[in-house]
């Protein structure tokens, strides 16, 4: 056996390796390829062996040449061999072999299911990575379905270095296989966070290229990614982040105004180059976004464009492109930064890099005015002149026509300079977008009616010299231009000085080598001219040049007679035979002129390509209703009758249409559409026709003030004439200046005292009068054409869509919508299906629910605000609504620790945005909803926890002895009270009679798990208006020993955790104790508040270590700190005389609430007002009774408790209405709870 | 060049490059004379493609000075409007990288030049004649790097050693029956055509 292995290895020896191989095709250079053969013979041999090596080494060679462009497709089951090779050198070549040719396919890859499985599962992580990264390559939807969940589970490998790969990997199965993104998000949030900075920078790359594609679903992740922004060291992954923010913010305003400072503060510190870059792009893109809201964020822009001006005027080509890049992105909502740069982007254009000057051409389109358009297109036409390469050369081209004719030709004065430009465009041999110039010929020519003299005479000069152009007769070639040039000369025949000249120009042989539809064109214009040459003839008594003209025309139309485009042909028969029978008729000495002239009457108006779709659809017009009545289904008397109604119907509507036809019906109808359109503002109306003009017009505007010998560049194709232009209108505009100047002086004469102000003169843009007083017909569209614009839908086949994947809520244990049975990942069944993920195990059984709204009307302030966020809410009640997630489990199942812990976590993702994004907390909706949550978890406790509080401290002992205490105990009001100790004690102070109170406890349920479980009470400091202590029960409910325990929360603007002297905002507090098995010890901390109007929600993490016989492990714990506006009160007793002064004195607003279904006594009503919402009794009278309290701040709260029939009534008084109405929401809360 | 069928297919693949989800599409490594060194793309083409793509990719990048900036668009087989490309030219090597917009540019020209300095310390000078012999190495290396189009890894030191690690393993599989193979195939380099030797990775100082 060794021996042969032996054997084998020597025989190998001689085997060609890759480097044989190599080394074989650089001595075979002149017969390549028949070398190349002999190797792949030779390889094919060795692939028949069974020595794996051996199979090995020639799939390494087989990559080889795929490389070098060789089809190895044939070896692809070979290739899956040599994958489940047990040795890690062959499965490697198997893997690399496969990741260069398998794609989706590739038939036998569904072979390689469970080797890939076995791979991934190898205790060797290099196996397991080398399958990663082949399975990167090559996924399939059926090979990501089949192995999510293995993937999965490798998410939480112990090697970081499977645990990035796997992490990375989730990514290609997300887009092959989208249903896996709802199981597998929660663990992809969790390495947000792992320790592991490779996994974590993965995790920030995944999560950022898949809010990329769908950002709104993202957007409450967006506090964790601040989080990580200002924590990461890590370049990379700051760039990502900035750039998900740049995608987040569109979609948030608020995040914007958030992210500005830090981003600004970046921006002025880095001095990563790249960092700074993705800064201000990222900054550009708040702002682009903020733009709408609020507009006053020059600085901040002011200090992109000057950061992005040093990067232009950089050395470094790098920098000079990608500030130019960035600088094109402000260019859209504030060009007038961009503009004031101008010299640096002019200077760009000279840029000897290609790439550059590119970016600088997109950026020109922001930059032209009146004033300096003539300028920069002079300057790009010396750039065409000069450019080598045809793309950048139609580069320009394109950009040329883009920047003169963008909003509808803006910034053109002078149009016989714009077709000039035009013209010196047709010189471009090999151009592309001949068809570009030609539309724009064609436009200019149509709209503006004063220049269609000047256009016909230079499109009548480009058909004389057809010949230049002739060379080139690719389509969309520049011979395009001829189609407009023949169809202007022959629309607008009237203007042409030598109209024979032209049709002969136009019936010339060469044209038949022009493609078809110019051609067709051609014959269709020869017509239209010959017409009006025919018109002109006869009315000067001409006939023999009439018959000249009409001969000249029947010699040469067969030549298009016979051409192979059918469109030519048909036209060229046709206008032959009439040209014939028009022959015959002058013969008889008819005039015919008239006739003719009549085939061609009528204006050509142009049509908005938009203007069929934007139709509306009248009312009660139903397309897909039958015109006629349904054929009827008894067909009995079949063909015969139908034929008869077809008959009968046509005849109809022939009758029908003639009146339509009427002459003086069109007249009147044209003149009631005029009056329609005159009373309509959106419609633009077109200027009367030029001749018109002329005899109407007595003023001067009318006519071209410049005088130019047309017939001098006419004849000298190819002269730059635009330069004429430019010089012209300089010259025109030193006219227009002195003008004014003489006339301002007239008006200093006049008023001799203001002269200072006007000596300093700038040319404006309004200043510049053009040259000719153009109207710009604009494009015809229907009336009531529907205005909007957003005909580009989105791409149905997008694979992105199928990410778009709601994933708010989506944690274990979270309301909303949990995942489902049909949610859980495939998992091979045999064998392993008890292998689940703990989360689809941990998809806990809710019950549906619909969330108050009522609230959210009553902010009018905010709701604008929220209004995309509102949008999501809606989202999420569809989803809600959605039947895979009704739950068959009704809500008495829940275990009551599920339910309590469930509902805690209630509040949404998004109002937890919200919070986190409020300078002054947004009052969350889902706030009512929490405070029922803890009155849960309150009852639970109590239940639970009873004897545990007994031994804790004495003050929940108390109330169990409330009987003892006696009535006379009511002075002890005066006594001042500031702390939670005392509560039970202001209960009694309403007490009157001996009603035995049940036992309740402030502490709320913070959060739980198997380990440790945390309660709190909050209580204000009354020596200090801004703090409130925060009391914290942990207790152990594991076996182990918990130490190193570290309380951290992320701080708000608007509450933040006081923390020893130097330790930084993100520190968290060592808790001072450890905990042996089941002991609980409390821990306070002061948190600092500035405003306590509303109520607020902190998040925050336990972090701890727990310590057992086995080892030790690292365990956090989340949990989310409620600020209630309770917990800002103070029991402070009040004298009834001093209440009724309060109340007087009218300072106070007012509300009030009312709670139905009231069934406890009034007796534990008031206790609980009292011990919950830390108010103290100051007069009771039988049902009713007067109740106060202060905050920490000094507001004075009074309450009105009055009793009905089973309803209970609370009036309130405070100094702060906000706080007045959050605080009777609480209480309203309370009470319904305990009811 | 391009027949009818081809240029469908061009644009067959156009289509499908702006759908499918890749940062980086493609790496491509060529020398001054067009030479594939190593091309990795991370979607599929036919290998006919694949050639086309190199070749055109060499024709826009090698008609560029020295001292212009390293991006690079109008590609117009790969990738579309949201694609660039990026490359670095080192002595005889272009090193090229086809990315869409959501990459940083100057994260990946850094990136480049991580690739690059690993190659060097893996090889140790590394040459073309290295990249030439050892395509797989070059493989396993950028493996590292880049993973189905994303970036994996961006620490030099973390991919060295993982290389090494993995470089090791192998060692130990080999043993004693590829000693003779090792060798036969010193011998068989003995004779290499000499060609410039270390392609001068430091002449580019990094971004980030």
């Amino acid at each position: 056996m060794a021996l042969k292995i032996v054997k084998g290895s020597i025989d190998r020896m001689f085997d060609k390796n890759l480097q044989d191989l190599v080394r074989g095709i650089r001595n075979h250079k002149d017969d390549e390829a028949k070398y190349i053969s002999q190797c792949i013979d030779e390889i094919k041999q060795e692939l028949k062996q069974d020595n794996i090596a051996v199979k090995a080494n020639a799939v390494i060679k087989l990559a080889y040449l795929q490389m070098v462009g060789y089809d190895i497709s044939w070896a692809a089951f070979n290739i899956i061999e040599v994958m489940s090779s047990s040795k890690f050198t062959f499965k490697r070549i198997g893997y690399l072999a496969a990741s260069q040719c398998f794609y989706e396919g590739t038939d036998v890859i569904m072979l390689t299911t469970n080797q890939i499985r076995k791979d991934l599962n190898s205790p060797n992580q290099y196996d397991t990575g080398v399958a990663l990264t082949g399975l990167s390559c090559f996924v399939t939807p059926d090979l990501a379905r089949d192995l999510a969940n293995d993937i999965m589970t490798l998410m939480s490998h112990t090697k970081p270095y499977i645990r990035k790969k796997a992490v990375l990997i989730m990514y290609k199965v997300f887009l092959k296989y989208p249903e896996s993104l709802r199981p597998a998000f929660p663990r992809l949030k969790e390495k947000l966070e792992d320790p592991d900075s490779g996994v974590q920078s993965a995790a920030v790359n995944v999560i950022c290229e898949l809010a990329r594609r769908n950002p709104k679903n993202y957007l409450s992740l967006a506090p964790l990614f601040f989080k990580l922004m200002t924590s990461s060291t890590n370049n990379w992954v700051l760039i990502k982040i900035i750039k998900l923010f740049g995608a987040l913010t569109p979609l948030e305003p608020r995040l914007g105004k958030k992210l500005i400072e830090p981003l600004t503060n970046l921006i002025h510190s880095t001095s990563a180059m790249s960092l700074l870059y993705e800064c201000v792009n990222t900054v550009i893109a708040v702002l682009i976004s903020l733009s709408s809201g609020m507009p006053n964020h020059s600085a901040s822009i002011q200090l992109c464009v000057q950061k992005l001006r040093i990067l232009i005027e950089d050395s470094d080509q790098n920098l000079k492109y990608l500030g130019l890049l960035a600088m094109s992105k402000i260019l859209k909502t504030h060009p007038k930064s961009v503009q004031s740069h101008k010299d640096l982007i002019l200077q760009c254009l000279d840029d000897k890099d290609e790439s550059i000057r590119l970016r600088a051409l997109d950026l020109l389109y922001g930059m032209v005015s009146k004033k300096n358009l003539m300028e920069i297109v002079k300057k790009l036409m010396i750039h065409v002149d000069k450019a080598e390469g045809t793309t950048y050369r139609d580069e320009l081209l394109t950009k040329i026509i883009d920047i003169c004719s963008q909003s509808n030709y803006q910034y053109i004065t002078n149009f016989e300079w714009y077709i000039s430009i035009l013209v010196e465009l047709t010189r471009l041999e090999g151009t592309r977008h001949g068809h570009l110039i030609a539309a724009q010929m064609l436009d200019v020519a149509i709209r503006v009616k004063a220049i269609r003299a000047f256009a016909v005479s230079q499109m009548a000069m480009l058909l004389d010299n057809a010949h230049l152009l002739a060379g080139n007769m690719q389509r969309n070639g520049i011979c395009e231009v001829l189609y407009a040039a023949a169809w202007i000369c022959g629309e607008f025949s009237e203007h042409l000085q030598e109209p024979n000249q032209t049709l002969e120009a136009m019936l010339k042989s060469k044209v038949t080598t022009l493609p078809g539809h110019i051609q067709a064109v051609y014959v269709q214009n020869a017509a239209k001219l010959y017409a009006s040459i025919l018109q002109q003839h006869e009315q000067a008594g001409d006939k023999k040049a009439a018959v000249e003209i009409t001969q000249i025309l029947i010699d040469k139309l067969p030549q298009f007679v016979q051409n192979a485009d059918l469109e030519v042909q048909e036209r060229a028969s046709c206008i032959l035979q009439l040209i014939k029978y028009i022959h015959k008729l002058q013969a008889k000495d008819i005039p015919v002129a008239e006739e003719v002239m009549a085939l061609f009457t009528g204006e050509l108006n142009p049509v908005a390509p938009k203007a069929q779709k934007k139709v509306p659809l009248p009312d009660g017009l139903d397309l897909d209703a039958w015109i006629n009545d349904a054929p009827s289904e008894s067909s009995s008397d079949d063909e015969n009758t139908k034929k008869t109604i077809f008959h009968e119907e046509e005849q109809r509507s022939i009758r029908h249409r003639q009146p339509e036809m009427d002459e003086d019906e069109l007249a009147r109808r044209r003149e009631v559409r005029k009056q329609e359109q005159a009373n309509n503002p959106f419609y633009i109306k077109s200027s009367p026709s030029p001749q018109k003009n002329y005899q109407d017009a007595s003023g001067v505007d009318h006519i071209p003030v410049v005088q130019i010998d047309l017939t001098v560049p006419l004849r000298v194709p190819g002269m730059p004439l635009s330069d004429q232009y430019l010089k012209l209108e300089e010259e025109r505009r030193q006219q227009q200046r002195q003008d004014r100047e003489k006339k301002k002086k007239k008006q200093k004469r006049d008023k001799k005292g203001k002269r200072r102000h006007d000596s300093l003169h700038t040319e404006s843009d309004e200043d510049i009068a053009p040259v000719h007083q153009v109207d710009i017909i604009t494009e015809e569209m229907p009336e009531n054409a529907l205005p909007s614009d957003d005909d580009d839908g989105k791409d149905p086949n997008d694979p992105y869509k199928a990410l778009d994947i709601d994933l708010d809520n989506l944690k274990p244990l979270k309301k909303g919508r949990p995942l489902t049975d049909n949610e859980k990942l495939p998992v091979r069944m045999h064998r392993i299906s008890e292998k689940k993920s703990p989360e689809i195990e941990a998809a806990p059984v809710e019950e549906k629910s619909k969330k108050p709204s009522k609230k959210a009307k009553k902010e009018k302030k905010d709701k604008e605000k929220r209004k995309s966020k509102e949008k999501g809410g809606k989202k999420h009640r569809k989803s809600y609504e959605n039947p895979e997630n009704e739950f068959a489990a009704p809500e008495e199942i829940i275990a009551p620790t599920l339910k309590g812990e469930a509902e805690n976590e209630k509040p949404t993702e998004g109002s937890d945005l919200d919070f986190w994004l409020s300078k002054a907390p947004v009052q969350s909706k889902s706030q009512t909803e929490s405070l029922k949550n803890e009155e849960a978890s309150v009852i639970e406790e109590i239940s639970e926890t009873k004897e545990e509080e007994e031994a804790k401290s004495s003050k929940h002992k108390k109330k169990k002895h409330k009987k003892e205490k006696s009535k006379e105990e009511k002075k002890s009001q005066k006594k001042k009270r500031h702390s939670a100790d005392d509560a039970p004690e202001s209960v009694q102070n309403g007490s009157i009679d001996d009603e035995l109170l049940p036992p309740m406890s402030s502490y709320f349920l913070l959060a739980e798990s198997s380990f440790v479980k945390m309660t709190y009470d909050i209580q204000g400091n009354l020596q200090d208006g801004s703090q409130v202590v925060v009391s914290v029960i942990f207790e152990n409910q594991s076996s182990g020993y918990l130490k190193s325990m570290d309380f951290n929360v992320l701080d708000s603007l608007n509450t933040k955790l006081i923390r020893p002297e130097g330790s930084s905002k993100h520190d968290g507090i060592s808790v001072p104790f450890q905990l042996p098995p089941d002991v609980s010890n409390e821990a306070r901390f002061v948190f600092i508040v500035e405003s306590i109007v509303m109520p607020q929600k902190l998040k925050g993490t336990l972090t701890f270590i727990v310590k057992t016989d086995d080892g030790s492990s690292h365990e956090k714990l989340d949990f989310k700190l409620h600020f209630t506006c309770t917990s800002y009160m103070i029991t402070t007793p009040c004298y009834s005389d001093a209440f009724s002064k309060l109340l007087e004195s009218g300072e106070l607003k007012m509300s009030a609430i009312k709670v139905d279904r009231i069934s406890i006594s009034f007796q534990l009503l008031l206790a609980k007002i009292c011990f919950h919402h830390h108010f103290s009794v100051v007069e009771r009278i039988n049902s009713c009774a007067s109740m106060y309290s202060r905050s920490i701040q000094g507001h004075h709260m009074c309450l009105l408790v009055k009793m009905g029939d089973n309803s209970i009534s609370v009036d309130g008084k405070c100094s702060d209405s906000t706080l007045l109405g959050n605080l009777l929401d609480e209480l309203k809360q309370t009470l319904t709870e305990s009811c | 060049m391009s027949t009818e069928p081809e240029a469908v297919q061009a644009v067959r693949n156009l289509w499908w490059c702006g759908l499918s989800g890749r940062m980086i599409k493609a790496i491509l490594v060529f020398n001054n004379h067009g030479k594939p060194r190593l091309s990795r793309f991370y979607q599929h083409f036919s290998e006919d493609m694949q050639q086309q793509i190199i070749r055109e990719t060499f024709q826009l990048v090698s008609r560029r000075d020295e001292n212009v900036c390293n991006f690079l668009e109008g590609g117009s087989l790969i990738g579309g409007s949201d694609y660039k490309l990026i490359y670095r030219h080192y002595a005889t090597l272009y090193f090229l990288f086809c990315v869409d917009s959501s990459e940083s540019e100057l994260g990946i020209l850094d990136l480049i030049q991580v690739f690059v300095e690993t190659l060097d310390k893996c090889f140790e000078n590394v040459c073309e004649l290295d990249l030439i012999f050892h395509m797989d190495k070059v493989h396993c290396i950028l493996q590292e790097v880049v993973m189905g189009g994303m970036v994996l890894e961006t620490n030099m030191n973390e991919i060295v050693s993982q290389v090494e690690a993995q470089t090791k393993l192998e060692k130990a599989e080999a043993g004693f029956s590829a000693a003779p193979a090792r060798a036969v195939s010193a011998v068989k380099n003995i004779n290499l055509p000499e060609i410039p030797r270390n392609i001068k990775v430091s002449n580019l100082s990094p971004f980030v």
